[in-house]
């Protein structure tokens, strides 16, 4: 029959990447570490390829007539040509697409239509802010998600684990805007506990910074929280049943041993690497966020310059997001195959 | 599985099992219940509301909630209660509809690539990789972005942005099921590709499609909520959830909650609900 695997329904998020390599052909024989860090690699670099088209051809050809789109339905056709013309959009594509995707890889990211000035000062700062945020929701999240699984799958059909499940269960699946209302409006509105925008005062310390950052980490930290603990879960229960704890409880090792040496060091590995592989869920759960509680991250930036039809700004805002997926996964997936042998060795599915 | 297994007969077995294992699962029947009522909501919301959903009344504009407005009212005077009963409307129209294109497109492509592997299955992969590469709100922010918004470009960006995932799971499906016997049947009668793949294998392949396709309903809810609630999907003046919470948060700072809170909640209950509903399917067909 076929075999769902451990994906239960309600895990596939849709931005991040379920842990899944159904689409990576491995083949026997290409077994080396070597050879699998190469493929990988390579595998990344037709990744942001594709993607940097695919960015260039939504940014720079399907809109249009730019200079009509800045100039308006009442301007001469000869100021447009004249606009098109001076921002080089009058040349064939594929011209285009090199010179914008060349200066990119040397850190000219173009102009904004709507700043006038470079785009990549904006997107560094808003990607420093964003690194912030999310940095805040990882720390908070990835011991607490682990500790939910953990204790979820040594109790686990008892109602602490159905109590755990269901909860994550249900974080998980709603969307953030949702969550962060109702989270405004308990602790920022009703119990005043917590500011409710996430922009500190100018020349704020680390402290203030991370005071202003609880609560939009909040909403990010729900949908997280169910993913890393159910991977937990899952490990640690396929840990518990295996052969090698078995032997440690038969040859009278005290239990709290048998789970720290033995359970906890093979359940907790894959876990590990699996939460690197949510960067990019929690990239663009940001977009949402920092929308939300009007933080200058770089999906705020994404989400003002699609407003404002600022096509560089974007353009540049989503590749920016796109690397630093492609690396995020592509360290976790490295780090998975060093830690477990049979995804490089494994033959097609 | 063999060729016996989707004889007319063996299949209205399978779907009366399929159907009392449902019946069964209280997480099916849960998120059946929450789901039936939203539909019931929008299909006959309008006749029962107290107030016109779309009718301003500016002299009442935010009202707290009372007896004469159990949700209090909005901004604009309308009555909070009847714009969330009827707000699922939209909603429930685009997301199915956009999760039905994922489907279909989805199938065929995992079908493709599973059934012929090779160049074509190595090509095809890569470039939907590439697409699942990204979060589908930011795909779907630059392609709404570049197409202008339109019910339509919601639905297809939507359904284009899932159709990979749905594509994977068809794949890695078919895969298994190419090397049966019942396929090696078919090759040897001369059966075309299309044959094959169309009517021997999606009949196979359906449960974990349907599985699925439930799934992608729940999340098409979520970035379709989403999208809404960020300017860029339902346009006003639908009294949509999202759109409504994204027309009023700016003003919970002064307390105004009720002009946000229904929405929300209403919009976690149907999320909740069609997420259930996925668990639920899922569960009996792996019984």
């Amino acid at each position: 029959m076929l075999d769902f695997g451990d994906k239960g329904a309600l895990w596939n998020r849709p931005a991040g990447r379920s842990f899944d390599f159904g689409w990576q052909v491995f083949r026997t024989g290409e077994s080396s570490i070597a050879a699998f860090i190469l493929r990988r690699v390579a595998l990344s670099l037709v990744t942001l390829v594709l993607l940097s088209l695919m960015v260039f051809f939504g940014g720079q050809v399907l809109p249009g007539n730019v200079g009509r789109a800045i100039l308006g339905p009442f301007a001469e056709e000869s100021a447009v040509q004249a606009l098109n013309h001076s921002l080089g959009l009058d040349r064939p594509y594929l011209v285009q697409y090199w010179d914008w995707i060349s200066n990119f890889v040397q850190g000219d990211m173009g102009t904004s239509y709507v700043f006038r000035s470079p785009v990549a000062p904006f997107v560094l700062d808003a990607l420093v802010n964003s690194l912030k945020l999310a940095a805040v929701a990882f720390i908070i999240v990835v011991p607490i998600g682990i500790l939910g699984g953990v204790v979820a799958a040594l109790n686990v059909n008892r109602p602490l684990d159905r109590i755990i499940s269901l909860s994550g269960l249900t974080a998980t699946v709603l969307p953030e805007f949702v969550t962060g209302i109702v989270l405004i409006l308990i602790f920022g509105i009703w119990l005043k506990w917590l500011p409710i925008a996430a922009a500190w005062p100018e020349g704020a310390g680390f402290w203030v910074q991370l005071y202003h950052l609880i609560l939009p980490s909040m909403p990010l930290f729900l949908v997280l929280f169910g993913y890393i603990a159910r991977m937990a879960r899952a490990g640690m229960i396929e840990a518990l049943e295996s052969d090698y704890t078995r032997t440690a409880v038969l040859k009278g090792l005290p239990w709290h041993t048998v789970i720290r040496r033995h359970v906890l060091r093979n359940a907790l590995t894959p876990t590990i690497t699996v939460i690197a592989t949510q960067a990019g869920y929690l990239i663009g759960g940001l977009v949402v966020v920092e929308t939300l509680f009007r933080y200058q991250g770089i999906g705020s930036l994404i989400f003002t310059a699609a407003r404002g039809k600022d096509f560089p700004v974007l353009e540049a805002g989503i590749l920016i997001i796109g690397i630093v997926f492609a690396t995020a996964t592509l360290i976790a997936d490295i780090t998975y195959s060093l830690l477990n042998p049979r995804i490089r060795l494994g033959a097609e599915r | 599985m063999s060729a016996a297994d989707i004889t007319p007969g063996r299949e209205r077995g399978r779907l009366a099992e399929l159907l009392a294992a449902l019946g069964r699962s209280r997480t099916f029947l849960a998120g059946a219940v929450i789901l039936l009522f939203w539909i019931f909501c929008a299909l006959f919301g309008e006749f029962f509301t107290p107030y016109d959903p779309l009718a301003d009344d500016i002299i009442n504009s935010l009202m707290p909630p009372s007896a004469e407005h159990w949700f209090g009212t909005d901004q604009l005077g309308r009555d909070v209660f009847s714009r969330v009963i009827v707000g699922a409307r939209d909603i429930l129209t685009v997301a199915p509809l956009a999760t039905l294109i994922a489907t279909i497109f989805g199938t065929a492509l995992g079908l493709v690539t599973g059934y012929f592997r090779g160049i074509v299955d190595d090509v095809v992969s890569r470039v939907l990789e590439a697409f699942m590469a990204m979060p589908v709100v930011i795909i779907a922010l630059l392609a709404i972005v570049a197409l202008g918004t339109s019910t339509f470009t919601v639905v297809s960006v939507i359904g284009l942005s899932f159709s990979p995932i749905i594509a994977r799971t068809v794949r890695s499906a078919v895969l298994s099921e190419r090397e049966l016997d019942y396929v090696a049947a078919a090759r040897l009668r001369r059966e075309n590709a299309l044959h094959i793949m169309f009517v021997e294998i999606l009949p196979n392949v359906l449960p974990p499609i349907l599985v699925e396709a439930t799934v992608r309903l729940g999340y098409a809810i979520f970035a379709v909520a989403t999208l809404s609630f960020m300017g860029f999907g339902i346009q006003p003046p639908s009294p949509d959830w999202g759109l409504s919470v994204s027309a009023n948060y700016g003003m919970i700072g002064g307390g105004f909650w009720w002009t946000v809170l229904f929405d929300a909640l209403a919009i976690a209950s149907l999320v909740i609900g069609v997420n259930l509903v996925a668990d639920g399917v899922q569960g009996a067909l792996d019984d």
